[in-house]
């Protein structure tokens, strides 16, 4: 099958802090892919590449085949949810709608959408509620909507769980499951229950390499690399 | 040759008004421009925006004057001694307070804002309005601080306006005007009206801030 989303051999620095060193990483649609790996491994800025946030120092990115040169051509078809994330001021249908509103939808489609994103991700009700009187969780969740009422080819989700109590983490979790079968996702995740889970593959990086990928059961059952068998014991963080 | 207290509260507020739209017109993509990218020499540019703010408003309206001056190189204009002269001398003096005041307004924001636009969908262009929009206290704060700046300064209404009755004669020109006259009560009732308006315009602002 033919990648939707491929990076080559993608190097990135901050100044003298090397975050990815010759990462390739191909991404087939419909698929789940999961990064996990140590803080500071680079799956942010791996997530932000393939995100086209940030341009990559030396290799590329494919979408559907061709090379990415400018973000802005795929922006939209390509998503992403960030760790914390960012809310414009306003109410949840102002946020989960804005996607929509420059896409020039009309009134009475935007709010059918919104209405049936909110569902997706259980928050039926909530369009009127203000950003601001929401939980940890449910800004959370009012993110996942917002991305998926655009209805993107690719969802790129980071640390979907971070800072969330488990039964926040059940409810993500559950929506992820309910919703990969259409669409491609990849996860950025210090949560290891996610990726075994949800995931239909598992990457794992460490200081900016990939290491291993492989299923779920591979890389948690038979890791073949040292870093990662001590990564999924726990015993790497 | 004196006129009305009432046609030069109007035309001052008509010129600095002018003046304040037309400063907010290139001061607002300049200051999106420099808050919401990241470049060499930044805080350079920063900082020759901030020292900026404080240029004495005679030596603004001394190099109009020069520019706009028959042999000045703006001269064709025809622009000396009208209020267009005193509405551009007050729109580069307010520039920089402008630019000063949206950046940082800007820079404010969460980054993720625009690239959480970004991602939606939205152009640079709609990305930056999202910014803009979350700048909003920030923004009234610029315009009236902009507006109250270009409304009690003297230097420039002077020299470029050169305050001629009926047409160049603002509050402050005229203040200056009538205590040299010895009319003390009028520029009393001129300054009244001068500060009102700066309080009044901080009022408003205050309230908007607030109702946030």
């Amino acid at each position: 099958m033919t990648p939707i989303l491929e990076a080559h051999k993608v190097w990135k620095s901050f100044g003298s802090i090397r975050a990815l060193r010759g990462i390739t990483l191909d991404i087939s649609e419909n698929e789940t892919v999961s990064i996990i790996g140590p803080n500071g491994a680079g799956k942010t800025t791996l997530l932000r590449i393939l995100a086209l946030l940030e341009r990559p120092d030396k290799g590329w990115v494919r979408y559907r085949g061709e090379k990415v040169e400018s973000g802005e051509k795929h922006r939209g078809e390509i998503t992403m949810v960030f760790q914390n994330p960012a809310f414009f001021t306003g109410t949840v249908a102002d946020n989960v709608g804005y996607g929509l509103k420059i896409r020039g939808m009309d009134k009475q489609t935007i709010r059918r959408k919104v209405r049936e994103a909110l569902r997706a991700v259980n928050l039926a009700g909530f369009e009127k509620r203000k950003i601001k009187a929401l939980s940890g969780g449910e800004k959370q969740r009012v993110a996942l909507a917002r991305a998926l009422c655009i209805e993107p080819r690719v969802l790129l989700l980071d640390e979907p769980t971070a800072n969330l109590d488990p039964p926040n983490c059940e409810r993500i979790r559950r929506v992820l499951k309910r919703i990969k079968k259409n669409i491609t996702v990849v996860i950025a995740s210090h949560h290891l229950g996610l990726a075994k889970t949800v995931a239909d593959r598992v990457a794992y990086i460490h200081q900016g390499k990939l290491l291993e990928i492989g299923s779920p059961e591979q890389i948690f059952g038979k890791p073949r690399h040292r870093l990662t068998k001590l990564f999924v014991e726990g015993k790497l963080v | 040759m004196s006129e009305g207290l009432i046609p030069i509260v109007l035309r001052s507020l008509m010129v600095s008004g002018t003046a304040t739209v037309l400063a907010a017109t290139w001061s607002l993509p300049i200051a999106v421009k420099i808050g919401t990218t990241h470049f060499r020499g930044k805080k350079i540019v920063r900082d020759f925006f901030n020292a900026m703010i404080g240029i004495p408003t005679v030596a603004l309206g001394l190099v109009l004057y020069l520019l706009l001056s028959r042999e000045g190189a703006l001269g064709f204009l025809n622009l000396l001694y009208t209020p267009s002269a005193i509405m551009l001398g007050q729109a580069l003096l307010i520039t920089p307070l402008m630019i000063s005041f949206l950046m940082h307004a800007i820079e404010e924001v969460n980054p993720l804002i625009k690239e959480t636009a970004l991602t939606l969908g939205a152009s640079e262009r709609e990305a930056n309005r999202v910014v803009l929009r979350e700048a909003k206290k920030g923004s009234v704060l610029a315009t009236v601080a902009g507006f109250n700046r270009a409304i009690s300064e003297l230097g420039i209404a002077l020299m470029v306006g050169g305050n001629l009755a009926g047409t160049t004669r603002v509050m402050t020109t005229e203040i200056s005007r009538v205590v040299s006259g010895g009319d003390i009560e009028l520029a009393i009732q001129l300054t009244i009206v001068l500060l009102s308006i700066a309080f009044t315009s901080t009022l408003i602002l205050n309230r908007l801030r607030g109702s946030e």
